[in-house]
């Protein structure tokens, strides 16, 4: 036990022995798909219409914006490029599902159907869903993975908030499914409604990406720190599908990269 | 010759793989919390039935599946099984002739135990839900305990497993 929580050498135990647990996770998922499935097939020929018609209207609003964003980026690039900064390249993702099995309780982790066979996953990955970060893998078994989510007792997340760049780490609070924002001082600068995103310190999650909202902000002058609640924008319990995410890592020239650490670790 | 005294392994196994299947089937977020032991109640079972066949290797290999598929540190549930097992075996003459809600004490007494070891574990790592709370499942796998007897015994007795 030691072991297995201080280092790494019995993953690979671990690994052959999920193999086998693997068909029957997967077993015992299928009943809830199929409520999914017999949902989506029973459903009525208004709803479809409907949902048709909002998602064409959402695609037309999105198709606007992405023409506008592509500019920006060009723009954004070009302007890099004179400062002789670094480049951001694009993201490469993967679309994985989740299995409908429960683990422990009083932790908060999925398991996605994505493992070593399929692509080259690695520990630590970060995994997101259309609305925010939802997690990062802790262990990558040949057909499946187990990911531990932001809200996570022994998660902490390094975020910034959106509005003026105030750095924090964000640790998740358990069962309830938010977030506490650790030691910021009483006057720091953040207020409820703050868009909060991953600030790509720590080289796990890459930058930009959005996180969290802030719910509650507590200043207490008789304690040291402020009380800082934050609300996962990610649907932690509701999503289906989900997105890995291999962060491109970026690097100054001249400078060696400070996240050189977090790549050797991908096979 | 040896084995064949030895009838239903086959049963033995798909109990226990049913079993598992049973302790990571979703459930709704309150009763996720009272799910009972399924695999410590099957394992005492057998340890009680058939004490020559199903000890305490057999019952940390058991733990060590339910580890994996709960995702949980490696050696958690399978120490916490191979003790179970362990007392099981000692004490099987006696939990045989108990009336059944004595016996569903007893069940409760050892799974408790298993909570205990496993909550020592999670403290250890620095995970601790709290005493109460880990012990939710052994007072759910008490008030199951007569089911589950009465029916792996049925299941025994009419396939003759021995």
């Amino acid at each position: 036990m030691t072991l297995d929580h201080r280092t790494e050498y019995v993953r690979h135990v671990r690994a052959g022995l999920a193999v086998i647990v693997y068909p029957l996770q997967y077993l015992v998922s299928v009943p809830a798909n199929f409520l999914d499935w017999t949902g989506e097939t029973l459903a009525s020929r208004e709803t479809l219409q409907e949902q048709n018609t909002d998602l064409r209207r959402e695609n037309q609003a999105l198709r606007s914006q992405l023409h506008k964003l592509t500019f920006i980026e060009a723009e954004n690039r070009h302007l890099r490029e004179l400062l002789q900064s670094s480049k951001r390249i694009g993201e490469r993702v993967l679309i994985a599902e989740l299995l409908s099995v429960d683990l422990d309780p009083y932790r908060r982790q999925v398991v996605i159907n994505k493992g070593d066979q399929d692509d080259l996953l690695y520990r630590g990955q970060p995994l997101v869903d259309a609305y925010g970060v939802m997690g990062k893998l802790i262990h990558v078994n040949p057909f499946s993975s187990t990911a531990m989510l932001i809200t996570d007792p022994n998660h902490a997340l390094p975020l910034q908030v959106n509005r003026n760049g105030l750095r924090a780490v964000a640790v998740g609070m358990g069962s309830e499914g938010l977030l506490e924002l650790l030691h910021l001082p009483n006057n720091a600068d953040i207020q409820v409604g703050d868009l909060l995103v991953t600030s790509g310190l720590g080289c796990v999650f890459p930058a930009g990406y959005p996180a969290a909202r802030v719910l509650e902000v507590d200043t207490n002058p008789s304690l040291p720190f402020a009380r800082v609640i934050a609300e996962p924008l990610a649907h932690l319990d509701r999503s289906r599908e989900v997105l890995l995410v291999w962060p491109s890592l970026e690097t100054l020239p001249g400078v060696s990269n400070p996240c050189s650490f977090a790549v050797e670790e991908s096979p | 010759m040896r084995f064949s005294q030895h009838r239903g392994g086959w049963l033995i196994t798909f109990s226990f793989v049913l079993a598992l299947a049973l302790s990571i089937i979703p459930l709704p977020a309150m009763l996720e919390l009272l799910r009972p032991e399924w695999m410590a109640m099957v394992l005492i079972y057998w340890c009680m039935a058939v004490p020559s066949r199903i000890g305490v290797s057999i019952g940390w290999l058991v733990g060590l599946l339910l580890d994996v598929s709960r995702d949980a540190l490696l050696g958690q549930y399978a120490l916490a099984f191979a003790l179970v097992a362990f007392l099981t075996l000692h004490l099987h003459q006696r939990l045989r002739v108990f009336p059944i809600w004595q016996q569903a004490l007893s069940v409760g007494v050892l799974i408790m135990l298993e909570c205990l070891v496993v909550l020592w574990i999670k403290g250890l790592t620095g995970q601790s839900p709290g005493f109460w709370k880990m012990m939710i499942p052994a007072f759910t796998s008490l008030l199951v305990w007569p089911v589950i007897y009465l029916l792996l015994r049925h299941v025994r007795r009419t396939y003759n497993v021995s």
